[in-house]
């Protein structure tokens, strides 16, 4: 008993100070991130996602990997693809190149804004996955009349891009907002890896494959080794 | 010259074919030597799988890689794009990318298990030293094939972690800055270092790795294996010259080494199907940015199976090099004193103590801390003559060597996740003692080894039935 009780302590001690290096941590590096919703199976969302992002964010940013046809794997049929996402005069073979020129771009904002192909992957850290990141830096965007786009944003200190989407926020109420950069960011997951549910679709079946390979194997083992005494 | 061989001419075809193959090339002799009637001890345990499972993931590797070449750009201006392309439009190029990937971090595991397997049980002692050897050059180009393919996704911290490990070499007095320009191709890490990379993951590297396996399982089949116990097997044979204690390879270990294979396909694809980033251990976040030579990252961490030895390195401050001073001072008196020599001798140790203390005042501590990082992995392949125990497997040690090695194993995790931290105070200070107490542990081997009561070693293995 004596040893249980410390044992207990230890190991609530240690929970304790693991929480509390958890909270320095995150006071440290900014405000912690939201937990973004998890909609990778949900094409609906993941299709109002794709709208919004060829509408609000392909004017500027490019996703120079992926190609249009690929949003077929998220329930678009390549008419659809043409109407709702395609707004260049690309193909719908090519890839997600922006409208915007960037030497242009770079004179405007002071950057070049950076590709979005696989930009929830590159978001990931200590805080969170790359789309708890996108999810808060979409929803922490703030007015600041001494920037020279009149926004600033919690996340991103002083960051180059102005608050696309403040009209459309404030055509909606707060639930809405979080549902809509909900959509945004699961299209952003979705296309930083477009094989990711074949992936784990493919992963259960060679898992279970591998179980009775090894039950079989096992099996066998046994068998040769019964001989050596 | 092997004798020509004829069979009936009304024996099976295959025995036929066999013939004739024997009768031209040793085809059956080599299957005996190292499969059938290579004579292996019968008490090998878990840890004796990783070296099979080392030459699954070589071969995961080859494979892999040659399926990514064909679609791979070693271009500065493609080769980010290129490994995306794989990803998304190359059919089953994602898992093919993802097997190398992953592959990558598991060869480091199922080696570094393999290492441990051989300090544990002494199989670098006497007569497997040249094995040990062999294996120590596979570790070291090992690391060499992996930095280098590590470079090529051409992200953040592949750029940034070349960056940094390259200018290391400019730290060696005299020729170092010359030798970081021959090897990076430019002033900075850029497309010439990509495509000299490439050729050294691709080919350069492979050919060594690949000479070095054959080596070390030549050198292998011809002392035969160690054990858990570290009983010579060959010492206590039967009529017919075959050791008591020893099983055929083929069936039993084959059998066994299915098993294991399928056990490890089952984690090894976990990961790939389900966490191919491991939580940004295996593929870095950072990577997913396109290297830009004018934005320095704040945090470059090399991938994990560097970290311990990134730890060595950086442990090596100007303040550290007193304290190493401290060590090489006391070193010398040491040996002085306590070792009978002629004089001569003694003169010359003081000597060179002089010398070294004085190039440690002179030559820059960044230099000595790219010297303990080599020295680091250096170390390990004078093992067999650091280790002065009586008896070879730790089973048979006095019990603190155990406590002594679980520290060691301890200290190894804590100095490598120090390496994937960024520096502070205090954790710098850790990493000085983990540094210390890294090169302590071999260094003084050679006289704890010999200290304590060491337990009586059977003369046949131990072995019960399952």
């Amino acid at each position: 008993m004596k040893i249980k009780g410390f044992t207990q302590k230890t190991i609530l001690g240690l929970v304790v100070a693991l929480g509390m290096t958890a909270t320095v941590h995150a006071n440290s590096a900014g405000p912690a991130w939201d937990k973004a919703p998890n909609k990778i199976n949900d094409q609906a969302a993941l299709q109002n996602g794709a709208k919004v992002f060829a509408s609000y964010c392909l004017n500027c940013h490019s996703a120079a990997f992926n190609r249009y046809n690929r949003l077929q794997d998220i329930g678009f049929t390549v008419e659809q693809i043409k109407e709702n996402v395609l707004f260049t005069n690309a193909k719908v073979g090519d890839t997600m190149k922006a409208a915007i020129d960037p030497q242009q771009a770079k004179a405007w904002f002071g950057v070049n804004p950076p590709d979005l192909t696989v930009i929830a992957r590159s978001r990931a850290g200590a805080g969170g996955t790359g789309t708890d990141y996108l999810y808060t830096y979409m929803r922490s965007f703030y007015v600041d009349e001494a920037k020279p786009t009149g926004w600033n944003n919690h996340v991103f200190p002083n960051v180059a891009m102005p608050h696309v989407l403040w009209e459309m926020q404030s055509s909606m109420t707060p639930a809405q907002y979080d549902e809509t950069i909900g959509d945004l960011v699961n299209y952003l997951q979705w296309m930083g890896e477009p094989a990711q549910t074949t992936r784990k679709r493919i992963g259960i079946w060679v898992l279970i494959f591998l179980a009775g390979l090894t039950l079989v194997t096992w099996k066998l083992n046994k068998v040769y080794w019964k001989d050596i005494k | 010259m092997a004798t020509f061989h004829e069979v009936s001419p009304n024996a099976p075809i295959g025995e036929k074919a066999l013939n004739w193959v024997d009768n031209r090339f040793p085809l059956s002799k080599l299957f005996k030597e190292h499969m059938s009637e290579y004579y292996a001890p019968k008490n090998f345990n878990f840890w004796y799988i990783f070296g099979s499972l080392s030459l699954l993931v070589l071969v995961i590797q080859i494979v892999t890689g040659i399926f990514l070449v064909m679609h791979y750009k070693p271009d500065a201006a493609l080769a980010f794009g290129s490994v995306e392309y794989i990803m998304r439009d190359v059919p089953w190029g994602w898992l093919i990318r993802y097997m190398h990937s992953t592959g990558a971090s598991a060869f480091f595991v199922v080696v570094y298990l393999h290492m441990f397997r051989g300090l544990m049980y002494g199989s670098y002692r006497k007569p497997r030293e040249l094995i040990w050897l062999f294996g120590c050059g596979i570790f070291l180009a090992l690391m060499a094939e992996a930095f280098m393919g590590y470079l090529l996704p051409w992200g953040q911290m592949s750029y940034w972690g070349a960056q940094v490990i390259v200018n290391l070499f400019s730290a060696i007095p005299f020729v170092g800055p010359d030798l970081a320009l021959l090897i990076r191709g430019d002033f900075v890490v850029g497309d010439a270092t990509l495509n000299r990379f490439f050729s050294f993951h691709v080919i350069a590297v492979p050919l060594v790795l690949l000479g070095l396996v054959v080596a070390h399982i030549i050198a292998l089949h011809e002392v035969g294996s160690n054990n858990p116990d570290g009983v010579e097997i060959k010492a206590s044979k039967d009529a017919n010259g075959i050791p008591l204690d020893g099983i055929p390879f083929h069936p039993y270990y084959s059998v066994h080494d299915v098993f294991g294979v399928s056990v490890f396909l089952f984690v090894f694809s976990a990961i790939v199907f389900f966490a191919p980033e491991m939580g940004g251990y295996f593929l870095e976040y950072n990577n997913f940015i396109p290297a830009d030579p004018f934005q320095t990252p704040l945090h470059i961490a090399p991938v994990w199976y560097f970290t311990p030895f990134y730890t060595l390195l950086r442990a090596v401050t100007a303040e550290m090099m007193y304290v190493l001073m401290a060590c090489v001072l006391a070193g010398a008196v040491l040996a002085v004193v306590k070792i009978k020599m002629p004089a001569l001798f003694k003169g010359l140790i003081v000597g060179g103590a002089v010398v070294i203390i004085a190039m440690m005042l002179t030559i820059d501590a960044k230099f000595w801390g790219v010297v303990a990082m080599g020295g680091g992995v250096v170390i390990l392949f004078f093992l067999p003559w650091l280790d002065n125990s009586q008896v070879k497997s730790i089973r048979y040690r006095p019990t603190w060597h155990k406590y002594l090695y679980a520290a060691f194993v301890i200290n190894f995790f804590v100095i490598g996740y120090l390496g994937t931290q960024p520096v502070s105070v205090i954790a710098g200070r850790i990493a000085q003692l983990g540094t210390l107490f890294y090169f302590g542990f071999f260094l003084l081997m050679p006289w704890w080894s010999r200290l304590g009561t060491f337990k009586e070693v059977p003369s046949r293995v131990n072995f019960t039935a399952h």
